[in-house]
């Protein structure tokens, strides 16, 4: 499909012509955001005290009807390649059914303490849209639990995959894969126990 | 394998009584599933007619620790489950032997995370580790019989140094003799 004889051409142009980023902002003229796309996959990136009103509009919105989230993801961009404009990153993996189309909306946040523990970052706070969405519910606890992101105004902001006392947020880069001695420290059941 | 083949007459039997509870305690292992992942699908195929644990006495899965004395584990362990198999250990009555399937329960396999269990053996005794990703049906009839031949040898299997059990020493050869490749392809008419 690619042309190989033209080398010099952008094999993936950064096309911003999706309807959703025009209609967006117009209805917000005096706030700020950005956009990129990659292979037909629209993103915009919305400040985070916005978010909650933009994805209302894009729920309601008779354009834009987008009636599912079909995903709320985390993403640590420590040591990332590119210049990313937070650390954490929370994409809105959106769906309109109606239209068939996908569009994401991200959400940079940069913590204000340092990431290795599990203290309450008030940088680190972002809406929930379970208001909107109630199936968020879930990936957003996902979401705190693997990054320590939280979400206000959540109905039950718990851990969903890691128990309850765990020490750290496991997908934060800075984080060791192997752990730092949770697997290792359980009660030893021998035989005379029982 | 039954006890008829210790008969020699047609009519009297005569045995010690630890004999006859051993022969009777490991043709009837009742086994406990503790399958979590994979290898579950293996244990179930070696319960089911081609392979026919039936023929070894351990056809009975029982879900309730309280019934079962075999608790195959079989399949990763998280942290978090951690608490329930020993909680199930805890709760079967003995005698009880354990054994650990898979690479993963026995060494937490390729899932080297913060959040697999290393191996099942650092928190609760197992007896026998069957190797394997998954292990053949065969591999885990196989380490059955190991358990078996534990019964028989009054419950102990061998002491390390330590005194502390060992598992036992089970090197199997493969049952099929590999053949050079590639293979030719004759077609019959
Ligand atoms: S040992 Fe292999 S088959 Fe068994 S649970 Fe682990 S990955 Fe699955």
């Amino acid at each position: 499909m690619t042309d190989s004889s033209d080398k010099t051409a952008n094999p993936n142009p950064v096309n911003l012509d999706h309807p959703t980023f025009a209609r967006v902002k117009e209805a917000f003229r005096d706030h700020q955001f950005s956009a990129t796309e990659f292979r037909g996959q629209s993103t915009l990136i919305v400040q985070p005290d916005d978010l909650l009103e933009v994805m209302r509009f894009m729920r309601d919105d008779e354009q834009c009807q987008y009636n599912f989230l079909s995903d709320v993801i985390g993403v640590d961009y420590e040591g990332y390649e590119a210049d990313m404009p937070g650390r954490f990153a929370v994409i809105y993996n959106l769906c309109a059914y109606g239209r068939d189309d996908r569009f994401f909306v991200k959400v940079f946040l940069s913590p204000s303490l340092p990431t290795d523990g599990i203290e309450e970052d008030p940088a680190l706070w972002v809406e929930s849209v379970t208001s909107l969405w109630p199936g968020a519910e879930w990936t957003e606890r996902e979401v705190f639990d693997m990054f320590g992101i939280r979400f206000r105004n959540h109905p039950d902001l718990r851990r969903i995959l890691t128990w309850g006392e765990f020490p750290a947020h496991p997908l934060r880069k800075d984080y060791p894969l192997r752990g730092r001695g949770e697997r290792e420290q359980y009660r030893v059941v021998d035989r005379t126990s029982s | 394998m039954g006890i008829e083949a210790a008969l020699t007459s047609d009519t009297i039997l005569t045995t010690s009584l630890q004999r006859v509870i051993n022969w009777s305690r490991r043709s009837s292992l009742w086994p406990l599933p503790f399958a979590t992942a994979c290898c579950g699908i293996e244990l179930m195929a070696t319960a089911s007619s081609r392979y026919d644990l039936a023929r070894f006495g351990a056809e009975v899965m029982r879900f309730s620790p309280r019934q079962s004395d075999l608790l195959i584990v079989a399949g990763r362990i998280s942290i978090k489950t951690l608490p329930v198999l020993q909680r199930l250990y805890e709760q079967m009555t003995e005698p009880k032997w354990v054994i650990s399937m898979g690479a993963c329960a026995s060494t937490g396999g390729v899932f080297d995370t913060y959040a697999t269990v290393q191996g099942c053996d650092q928190f609760i005794p197992v007896d026998v580790y069957v190797p394997g990703c998954p292990p053949r049906p065969e591999m885990l009839i196989e380490g059955v019989m190991a358990i078996q031949r534990i019964i028989d040898e009054d419950n102990i299997p061998p002491k390390g140094p330590d005194g502390r059990r060992i598992p036992l020493g089970i090197a199997l050869q493969p049952n099929h003799a590999p053949r050079p490749q590639p293979v030719g392809v004759t077609v019959s008419r």
